[in-house]
Parts: structure tokens; C-alpha cells; sequence
């Protein structure tokens, strides 16, 4: 991997990253009410952490968000979106009928129980583009020796 | 709580679950994995045996995702057709994953064993998903979830060719997805509707609209690409000879079935018979390409020489009983072709488990080398030839009761013609398991081997399969009334 990355692009990603991730987590807490949501919120995520993979290199970003991390990840987003049906479920709904979780009235259960699926989403989304990433800049590097 | 009223939805979401808890489990121990994907789907076959039982005793099941009503939110339903191809489906995924613990330890790199697992939960969620909606874009979804993970379980396969294999079916299978999300937009441009009992209320106006007849042409061709209809069949022997065992197995016995109940599900319930026969030859078409799939699928599988491929080209010839049956639209030769749908998930799951426990031992897929294979694995050379006899259509085996059926049904429509299609090609079928047959029992080995059967948790699900491959055989009578009853259903055209 091409170390010599120039220094305005570092600085540049640097000053940049951080309001990439609040865009990115405006877009998914957005996602039930506005344009957005889980999906697109959990992409603009995880190009932040590319982003900072091609200015900074893949073994600093790596640092930064280890595989396993990235992994456990992918699973906990669907497990959250699996889990809260699970739970309007057990409490006597049908499978994602969020109006019977037990937080205020139904319409306001509706709008949390969407909004912690869009999390969900999100974060799945996110660490998958990371993985993504990774799998593919990696083997390049193996080629290249 | 009422655990039992969500049991539709349950069937799906507990596969699933477990394939995104089996990653993280597999980091703290690699044993976790296997234990969870047996558990998830033995659970999926006990709710789909409880769903198809109260189907028999009360009627159609339907349930409303997050209670919204249909046609307006996703609705799953299980009837007499789907609740039998739901237990079918679901029992194979749970014996091959019982068989995949040695197999999978063998061909796959341990690094990648978790992800297998996750990856054939997927798979398995994607396929018991297809078969339980009643929302035709939900059914899209889902055959992207099963068709994504299928590539990867296909490309896990040890050989360079899994991934030349895989990258085919990808290229194909995208294809044939991308037509069948066409249809589905044509279709909802005209009705406005995605649940399949409204959008089955709503086409009969349409029918002669040229929207809904491009729907229905883009529906034909994808979903004869996901079913590897004859001479759409291209991307199917690669992709069963270099696929991992346990993958070979589960994909020949459940992916193509899947991808006939599909097309079932679409002909004949979304768009009606009527519409099938009057409107487009569709009957007719199918007719004269599952003929022609019937023979030239037994005969590319006498030029074999790999007894993977050997089995592949065979499915070729096996879907095409299934679609002939279909077409035929009579009661008993739709009854044939669904009981077809139960038997060649048996016969063909029996045959690649039992390749594949030979493959573990010998690694040898070349039928010229199975010489004295008979006497080195009695067993599993044992449930291997129930298997041959089975797709042979010997009487007493399960392929014979739903060929019967079939022929049976071809009389009855006063369609006779197809009957020397059923014989020639089940004794082309007994020529190339013939083959093998002679080389393993009448064929001394070249160097006088000792026993080395195959490990128990090979061997007893082979032998399981093989077992019901007669059980059924002899006392039909259950299939054969669930499968009646669900013929009647979609001939008449009700949900």
C-alpha cells in the first residue's frame, strides 16, 4: 500500500470525517420522519471510515475499527431489527407491530420502535461497507507481493 | 403471549436469527456454530410440521406482519401447497445440516467454517421465506437472500472452478432476479397492488392488457432461469459438481423445488389457468420445454463422466417431471408433479449425500473409478443405489409413485403422447445409474480394499433419506392426499 498519501488529502479527510459521522447519524435518526433512514445513513457512515482508510492507510484505520469489531457488528444491526420484533411478539403483538411496546401511547411506540430498526439498519449497513472494503483492499496487497 | 398465532412468521425469523448470532458465537467457540444451525433448523422443521397439520385441520393460515391489514401491509400465508413444501424444504435443511458437521470440517477452510454456517442459515431463511409469502415483492426479497448466500456457498467449494462456478451463477441468477423484480413492477404498475390474493382479484380485467402480458413473460423466463428449466439450465452442473457437498445436497434438493413452487405459485395462483391456456399457449410452451428437458437432461447425464455433474444434468431432467406435471393441468398429474416436488428432494438429497460421504472417504467423483466402491462402504453404496432405483422409478421407491401420477395424469387429460417421454427417459435414467451400479457391486477393486464406511453423522442422515425414499414408496398415502388436496386448490385458482 502507497504510503505517500499527499497532505492535503490527509488534513482535508480529517477536517472532513467528523461531520461526514454526524451526517451520516442526522440521516439515520431522520430516516422514520425525512428523506434518509437506516440505509443510506449507515452508508454515509461507513465511507467516513473509508474515507480515512485511503488517506491514513488500511493498517491505521484497521486500529481504528479492528475486523472483529467490524464483524460483530454486521451482526448486531440485524439482530437489533430481529430482536424488536422479537419483543412485539413476547409482548403479545404480531412480529414488528411496534404499537404494543410498552413506551407511551401506540402511535409514539411506533415511531421509536422504527426509529431503533433504523439504528439497527444503520449499523449493519455500515460495518458491512467497511467489510466490504477491507476484504477487497486486502487481497489487492497480496497481489501486489 | 401467543407464540403459536406467530408460528408463520416464527418459521422464518428463527433461521435467521440464528445466522446472525452464529458469526459472534463462532468467535467464542467454533463448536457454537454447528450446534446453532442444526438447533435453528430442526426448530423450523417443527414449526412447519405443526403449521402444515393445523392447515389440514382448519384451512389457510394468514398472517399480517406488524398487524397491518393485506393489501396493504406483508401477509404471509400457508396453505395445503406451500405448508407442504414448507415441511419438505425444511426437513432437508435440517438433515443436511446435521450431515455438514464432517463434511464441512473437510472442505472448507477452518477460518471460514463459522461464516459457512451463517451463510447456509441464509440460505435457509431465504428459502423458507419464498415459500411462506403471500406478497410477490417480498418474495423478490427473499430470492435475493437465498440466491446471494447460494453464490457463496457454492464459491466455498475447494477447487479454483467453485469460483468460476459461482461467478456464472451470479451472472444468471442476476438476471433471472432482475426479470422477476420486472414482472413484479409491471405487474404493480397496472394494480397497484403486491399481495398476491388482491393482485389474483385484480389481473382478470387486466388480462388482455400488454402490460400484464410483459409481466407475465419477464415472471416465465426468470423464474425458469431460478428452476433450471431445460435449455435455461447453464449455470446448474457447475455449480452442483464444484459446490461443497453439504451445498450440493441442499441446493439440488430444495433450491430448484423452491424455484418450481414459485412458478406454480405465480401461474397458477396470481395469474389463473384460464389465463394460463386462453390468453397465452403458457400450458402448451411448458409442455414442449419440460418434454424436452425430460430427455435431454438424461441424455447429457449418460455422457457424464463426474458423477456430481452426472446428478446435476439428472435434476435437469427432474425438474422437467415436475413443470410436465404442472402443465399437463389436470388434478392427478398436478398431484404428481407436487408429490414430485416431495420425492425428488428425497431421491436426489439421498444421492449427493451419499456422493458426498464417498467423497469425504475416497475423493473420488470419477465414475470410472468406483470399482468395488460396494464392498469398501456397503452402506453407503446401499442408500446410494435406493436413491439410482428411486429415480429409476422402480416400484416401491418414491420416484415410482409420482411418475405414476404424472403418466397416470397424461392419460386421464387424453395427453398420451408424454407417457413414452416418462418411459424413455427413465430408462435412460437406468442406463447411467446403471453405470455406476455395475462398477460398484460387479466390478472387483483394484487393490482389495479394506471396509472404511463413512463416519456415523454421514452416514445416519444418508440412510434416513434413503429410508423414506421407500417409506414413501410404499405407504404414499399421505403425501399423496396433502398433494391432492392442494392440486384441487390451485387448479380451482383459490388462495
Amino acid at each position: 500500500m502507497n504510503m505517500r498519501v499527499s497532505i492535503i488529502r490527509r488534513v482535508v479527510s480529517r477536517i472532513m470525517i467528523p461531520f461526514m459521522q454526524l451526517f451520516g447519524l442526522y440521516v439515520i435518526m431522520h430516516g422514520d420522519s425525512g428523506p434518509g433512514g437506516g440505509f443510506q445513513g449507515g452508508v454515509i457512515l461507513g465511507a467516513s471510515i473509508i474515507l480515512y482508510a485511503l488517506s491514513y492507510g488500511l493498517d491505521s484505520a484497521r486500529q481504528r475499527i479492528a475486523e472483529k469489531t467490524s464483524d460483530i457488528l454486521s451482526s448486531t444491526g440485524v439482530f437489533i431489527y430481529a430482536a424488536v420484533g422479537l419483543v412485539c411478539m413476547l409482548i403479545g403483538g404480531k412480529y414488528l407491530q411496534y404499537n404494543v411496546l410498552p413506551i407511551g401511547e401506540p402511535h409514539f411506540a411506533s415511531h421509536i420502535g422504527i426509529l431503533i430498526i433504523e439504528i439497527g439498519v444503520g449499523i449493519t449497513v455500515a460495518a458491512v461497507m467497511i467489510t466490504i472494503f477491507f476484504e477487497t483492499a486486502r487481497k489487492d496487497e497480496r497481489v501486489e507481493k | 403471549m401467543n407464540l403459536v398465532e406467530n408460528f408463520p412468521a416464527l418459521v422464518v425469523i428463527v433461521p435467521l436469527i440464528s445466522a446472525v448470532l452464529i458469526p459472534p458465537a463462532g468467535r467464542i467457540s467454533k463448536a457454537f456454530a454447528w450446534y446453532i444451525a442444526v438447533t435453528a433448523s430442526a426448530l423450523s422443521f417443527a414449526i412447519s410440521g405443526f403449521l402444515l397439520n393445523s392447515v389440514l385441520k382448519t384451512g389457510r393460515i394468514s398472517y399480517w406482519f406488524g398487524n397491518w391489514e393485506p393489501p396493504w401491509g406483508i401477509e404471509y400465508a400457508v396453505d395445503y401447497l406451500n405448508g407442504f413444501v414448507l415441511v419438505v424444504v425444511s426437513f432437508i435443511a435440517f438433515v443436511v445440516s446435521v450431515y455438514a458437521k464432517k463434511s464441512v470440517e473437510d472442505e472448507i477452510p477452518e477460518n471460514k467454517i463459522t461464516f459457512f454456517y451463517s451463510a447456509y442459515m441464509l440460505l435457509v431463511t431465504g428459502l423458507l421465506g419464498i415459500i411462506i409469502t403471500a406478497d410477490i415483492f417480498n418474495l423478490y426479497v427473499f430470492i435475493e437472500i437465498s440466491s446471494l448466500s447460494g453464490y457463496t456457498l457454492i464459491a466455498s467449494g475447494r477447487r479454483k472452478a467453485a469460483l468460476v462456478a459461482s461467478y456464472n451463477y451470479l451472472i444468471l441468477g442476476t438476471v433471472a432476479a432482475t426479470f422477476i423484480l420486472l414482472g413484479i413492477g409491471h405487474l404493480y404498475m397496472v394494480t397497484g397492488t403486491l399481495n398476491m390474493a388482491d393482485l389474483a382479484e385484480r389481473l382478470p380485467q387486466l388480462y388482455h392488457s400488454k402490460v400484464v402480458l410483459t409481466a407475465f413473460a419477464f415472471f416465465t423466463v426468470g423464474l425458469s432461469l431460478k428452476l433450471a428449466l431445460f435449455p435455461l439450465h447453464i449455470w446448474m452442473p457447475n455449480a452442483y459438481t464444484y459446490a461443497p457437498s453439504a451445498v450440493s445436497a441442499i441446493l439440488a434438493a430444495t433450491g430448484t423445488k423452491v424455484g418450481a413452487y414459485a412458478l406454480l405459485r405465480i401461474m397458477f395462483t396470481v395469474f389463473k389457468l384460464d389465463f394460463d391456456i386462453h390468453v397465452v399457449p403458457f400450458t402448451k410452451i411448458m409442455l414442449v420445454l419440460s418434454s424436452v428437458a425430460i430427455i435431454m437432461g438424461s441424455v447429457l447425464a449418460v455422457a457424464q463422466t463426474n458423477i456430481k455433474r452426472m446428478l446435476a444434468y439428472s435434476s435437469v431432467g427432474q425438474i422437467g417431471y415436475i413443470v410436465l406435471g404442472a402443465s399437463l393441468a389436470g388434478e392427478t398429474a398436478m398431484a404428481g408433479s407436487l408429490l414430485h416436488i416431495l420425492n425428488h428432494a428425497l431421491m436426489k438429497g439421498t444421492l449427493f449425500l451419499a456422493v458426498g460421504a464417498m467423497v469425504y472417504r475416497t475423493g473420488i467423483e470419477d465414475i470410472s473409478e468406483l470399482r468395488g466402491m460396494g464392498r469398501k462402504m456397503p452402506l453407503t453404496m446401499a442408500a446410494f443405489t435406493i436413491g439410482a432405483f428411486s429415480m429409476i422409478g422402480v416400484p416401491l421407491t418414491v420416484g415410482f409413485v409420482s411418475k405414476w401420477y404424472i403418466a397416470l395424469g397424461a392419460l386421464e387429460t387424453g395427453m398420451w403422447y408424454f407417457v413414452p417421454v416418462i418411459l424413455i427417459s427413465s430408462l435412460l435414467t437406468a442406463v447411467y445409474f446403471w453405470r455406476i451400479i455395475e462398477n460398484i457391486y460387479f466390478k472387483s477393486a483394484e487393490h482389495a480394499g479394506q471396509v472404511f464406511e463413512a463416519p456415523a453423522g454421514m452416514l445416519v442422515p444418508t440412510l434416513l433419506m434413503a429410508g423414506l425414499c421407500i417409506f414413501f414408496g410404499t405407504a404414499a398415502s399421505l403425501p399423496v392426499s396433502v398433494a391432492q388436496k392442494a392440486a384441487k386448490m390451485l387448479l380451482a385458482g383459490v388462495m
